[in-house]
Formats: C-alpha cells, structure tokens, sequence
C-alpha cells in the first residue's frame, strides 16, 4: 500500500498571532513553525500501518523551501520520502490542486492528513482532492483500519460516531482520535541522522489560479477587564449573568 | 441569479443552525438583489422555513438519503443550484456541513469560505469575514470566482424573523451508484445528550478538578443550566474525559453564549477554541490565572466549594423563573 501524508507547515500552538504590512500579511517574526497538529495524527497512523503492514510512506507539502524543515521533521518521524510542490499555498482549492495532480502522477492508495490545518483552518483540501480525484473521503476521521484494499473507518459526528466503510484510493481526514495523543511520535537521534538522507524531491506547480485571496487581516476586539465576584456571593453572579449577560 | 442555502435536519427535524442560516441567506439575497431558495433533504415539515424568509423552498424525499452521505448530499445541492441558477450557495459548520462543503465547492467550481462569521461586507468582489488562526485571528476572503460557496460558522449572526410566503416545490435529483460508494455500516449516537456544538452554554473542567472522580459536580452543574459538558485538554489526554469532549485549539470550538471554566488556568491554545463563547466565566483558585484576563466574569476559589453553592444557588433561581 502507497500512503501519502499531506502535511500543512503552520506556526506552533503557542504562537501569538500579529499581522504586518498594513494587515494584510501574516507576521511570521519570532514565530515556531511545526507540522499541523491535525496532520500529526494522520503521520503516526501512517506509520503503524508502514510498520504492521509494510506500506510506504511519503510526505507532501505545498510551499517553498522555507517549509523543509517540518518535511525533514516528517521524515525523522519515519516517512521514508518526501515531495515539495514549490508554490505559495495562496489558497485551499489551488493546494487541494496542486497535491492532487502530484497524487495522479505517482499513484497512491490511501491519502492521509488532518481535517484542517490550524492557520487558515478552512478544513477544504481533503473533500476537494477527493471530488478532484473521485477517490472516497471520509471526514473527522477518529479510526482507520485498512484489509485487502477495503477501508473501515469512524467519523466523529454531531454526537456520536458513524462506522463507514470503502474500497481503496480513499482519502482520510483525520483528527485526535485516529490515533491517541500518546502515541504521537517525536523524532529521535537516529530519525534526524537518517533524515537528512531521505529523498526530497521538489516539483514545479501545476498552473492553477486562485479562486479566493486575502484582503485584510484582523485581530479580535481587546477584551474588557473581567468582572471579578467574590467566592462568597454566587447571588451577585447569578444577577450578572442573568441581568447584565442575559444568558440565564 | 439567486441565492441557494442548504438547510439541514435532524431526523427530520430542524435545528437552530437551520434557522439561522436561513436567517443569513435571507440578508445575503437582499444585498444581492435576488431571492433566496432553501433546499431540504428528508425534513418533516419545512414551514418553518417561511418564518426566516425563504423564498422558495425545494423539497427532496428520497428514501437512499435517510443516513447522511456527504458526495450524494453534495451531488443534490449542487443540482438543486444549477436548476435555480444560484451563484452564491450558503452551508452550516456542522459536522456533516463541513464534510459535503468541500466536495460540492468542487463541483459548483466555486470559491470556498468557510468559517464565515458576518455578513458579506462587500458584493463586488464578494467579501466575508472569517475566523482564522483558530480563532486568534480573522481574515477578510474575497471570492474570485462566478459561484460562490459560503460556509457559516455556529452562533455567529444568530436568527432574524423575516415572514415570507414561501414557494414549496417538490424536487427530484437524479441521484448516481458514484454517490453511494461508501456505505454506512452502523451509527452510535448518545440520545437525550446535549452536545457541544448544539448547546447554549457549556461547562467546562480542568485539571484543578484533580480526578475523573470529580465530575460529578460538573454534571450536575451543566444539567442545572441546560448546558453542554466538556474539558480542557489535559484532561482528555489523560484519559479522564472522553475525547469528544476536548474543546481547545485542537478539539472542538465552542460557540455558546455562555462557557464557564472550572478548574482550566487557559493556556493561550485552550482559549483559542473558546473565545468564540460570547460569555465566559471562570472559577478558578489561582488568582493568577492566564484566564481571568480573557474572561467576561471571574471567581478565585477552591472549585469543590463554589461549583456546589452555585448548583444550590442556579436552583433556587431557576424556581423563581
């Protein structure tokens, strides 16, 4: 079985977000970057099904060199090659394009990443590489069990849980849950030495425009000062809440 | 030209969102100049619809779209646009909403905003605001292309009564084997629970609740308030809490009207998935919590001493109501 992980480059959870050139661009001063935490799911079941079923391995990005680093991170983690599509990722559906046309040309059986990616967290390159390609996609997946090219997998829904089941290629959109957050993998000595000779390849985009684009940015409203209430006075809340927040 | 919003149910039923995206679609025709058409997969009774001004209401029947597939769900909007020519179509952010949004972005060959959270504020190019950098940020989209597909984020323009006469048709979409290509083998679904993305106000617990043992105040709490459980995520990673009930910049945002935190210091990830919450309210017994900073109102105190006089207190209130 081929696997491709889709990997999104995004800035660390802890980052505080500011935005420069008269907010119309991220202000990636001074900020961490990491592998979506989304796509760290899809990364360690693709591995387990690298390690218990022989299945290789690749991981793909859309961006410019920049992004290498959290490619090599991928493959520290045990992926055993990876592709950089050397474009801006401007927007999804041109992602969603780009990564598609690199999966018709190598061929894959099961493509993996996270729901969304934690940056412009449009949660649109999965379902559209899906519908691009004809594969079968599944969402807010939090199980994946693959045998003899047939998928069972369990989406999260509003609620609950919904058990589906497919033929290969598939496309598996993948949150907390497809694997536990125990067993997500961090890089050892070994992994980075071994990384650094992995193959990387990078391939020119296809020609695909736009469809949306970024006016402005905006940062949320300052918060007023919190309205402190004395541990000894739950009436004073309770009149708040109901008079004041009029949400009881 | 005219707008084209999906209103989704529940076992028939509509929900809040239903109404409300009703609500947004009504306001985005207007500003378009144009009508706007609802199209419903399996509902009971759509006349409620009217209520929130929809224009035309396309009704679909069809006993293969009982359980929710995303592709064949895409597949009849996308037909039921084409019919109505609509060039701007509106989805919620549910969970199935999210799951089909994409895939009919495809095949309308539309530009996709998701997470939309206002009103259009400009038609010419098409512009919305969204939550981006899980919700540390928002961004102004501008959609380039002829069809325009907007998803609306929960909780975000809540709902505007707009009586209308409604045009209620029958339609039939021709429906293809390609649609139905994954099957559905079993739901497991809780009944009766109130879940996070539904609920008006959520209670939430950390890990100053010291132990799964202690939720029970938790419970009680939520039940008090008609409210919706969840957790910071230490507490589901260490397993005391079901995953489900994560809410942070990893797990699930919230978008109540009101969170109220028991036990969560607010680590800059967790309050990026809460601050959508119009109301937030904190107990927490270290005063130098990050929290209180991002809260609206705030208790320092040992949580096994409040949580239990506000039950008491919530319930003597609620019997004067």
């Amino acid at each position: 079985m081929k696997i491709l992980v889709c990997i999104s480059h995004v800035p660390d959870t802890t980052s505080k977000i500011n935005f420069s050139e008269d907010n119309t661009k991220f202000d990636s001063n001074g900020v961490q970057f990491v592998i979506n935490p989304y796509d760290e799911f899809a990364l360690t079941r693709a591995m387990w099904f690298k390690e218990k079923q022989g299945a290789s391995v690749t991981v793909a990005t859309v961006g410019g060199s920049n992004v290498e680093p959290t490619l090599r991170k991928a493959l520290a983690i045990g992926a055993d090659d990876a592709i950089r599509i050397d474009t801006e990722p401007t927007d999804g559906f041109l992602v969603a394009k780009q990564l598609s046309e690199v999966i018709k040309a190598e061929g894959f059986d099961l493509i993996l990443t996270g729901k969304e990616s934690i940056d412009y967290n449009g949660g649109m390159v999965p379902g559209m590489m899906a519908e691009l390609l004809g594969f079968n996609f599944v969402n807010a997946c939090i199980g994946l069990e693959v045998e003899n090219n047939k998928a069972t997998a369990i989406r999260e829904i509003d609620g609950g849980k919904e058990v589906l089941t497919c033929d290969l290629p598939m496309i598996a959109a993948g949150q907390k849950g497809m694997v536990e957050e125990k067993d997500l993998r961090i890089p050892n000595m070994r992994g980075i030495m071994m990384a650094r000779k992995k193959p990387l390849k990078v391939v020119a985009p296809a020609d695909v425009s736009d469809s949306t684009s970024t006016a402005k940015y905006e940062k949320p409203v300052a918060k007023g000062a919190c309205k402190m209430v004395d541990a000894n006075n739950i009436d004073e809340l309770i009149k708040l809440l109901h008079n004041e927040a009029k949400v009881i | 030209m005219s707008v084209l919003v999906f209103a989704d149910n529940s076992d028939g039923i509509f929900k809040k969102t239903a109404f409300e995206i009703v609500s947004f679609g009504k306001q985005v025709a207007e500003q378009a100049e144009t009508s706007l058409v609802v199209v419903t997969i399996n509902s009971n009774d759509v006349s409620a619809l009217s209520t929130y001004g929809a224009d035309k209401i396309l009704t679909i029947q069809d006993a293969k779209l009982d359980s929710f597939n995303a592709k064949a769900y895409a597949d009849c909007i996308h037909q039921a646009a084409n019919k109505e020519s609509a060039d701007i179509v509106v989805v919620d952010s549910t969970n199935n909403g999210l799951y089909l949004a994409p895939i009919l972005a495809v095949k309308l060959a539309a530009g996709y905003a998701s997470n939309v959270v206002d009103y259009p504020s400009s038609m010419q190019p098409l512009t919305v605001k969204r939550k981006a950098f899980s919700s540390k940020g928002f961004s102004f989209t501008e959609i380039h292309t002829e069809n325009k597909l907007l998803g609306l984020a929960k909780n975000s323009v809540g709902l505007t009564e707009n009586h209308v006469d409604s045009v209620i048709e029958d339609f039939a979409p021709s429906l293809k084997d390609d649609d139905f290509k994954i099957s559905s083998a079993s739901i497991d679904k809780s009944t009766g629970v109130i879940t996070i993305a539904d609920a008006d106000t959520v209670v939430s617990g950390g890990r100053g609740l010291k132990g799964p043992e202690n939720w029970g105040m938790i419970e009680e709490l939520a039940e008090v308030l008609g409210a919706a459980t969840a957790c910071s995520k230490p507490v589901s990673d260490l397993g005391w809490r079901p995953h489900s009930e994560h809410v942070g910049q990893t797990g699930k945002p919230v978008t109540s009207n009101l969170y109220i935190a028991i036990g969560i210091s607010g680590a800059i990830q967790h309050l990026a998935g809460v601050n959508s919450s119009k109301v937030k309210v904190v107990i927490n017994n270290d005063a130098e919590a990050p929290f209180f900073k991002a809260a609206d109102y705030g208790i320092v105190g040992d949580a096994f001493e409040v949580v239990p006089q506000l039950i008491n207190k919530l319930k003597e209130f609620k019997s004067t109501l």
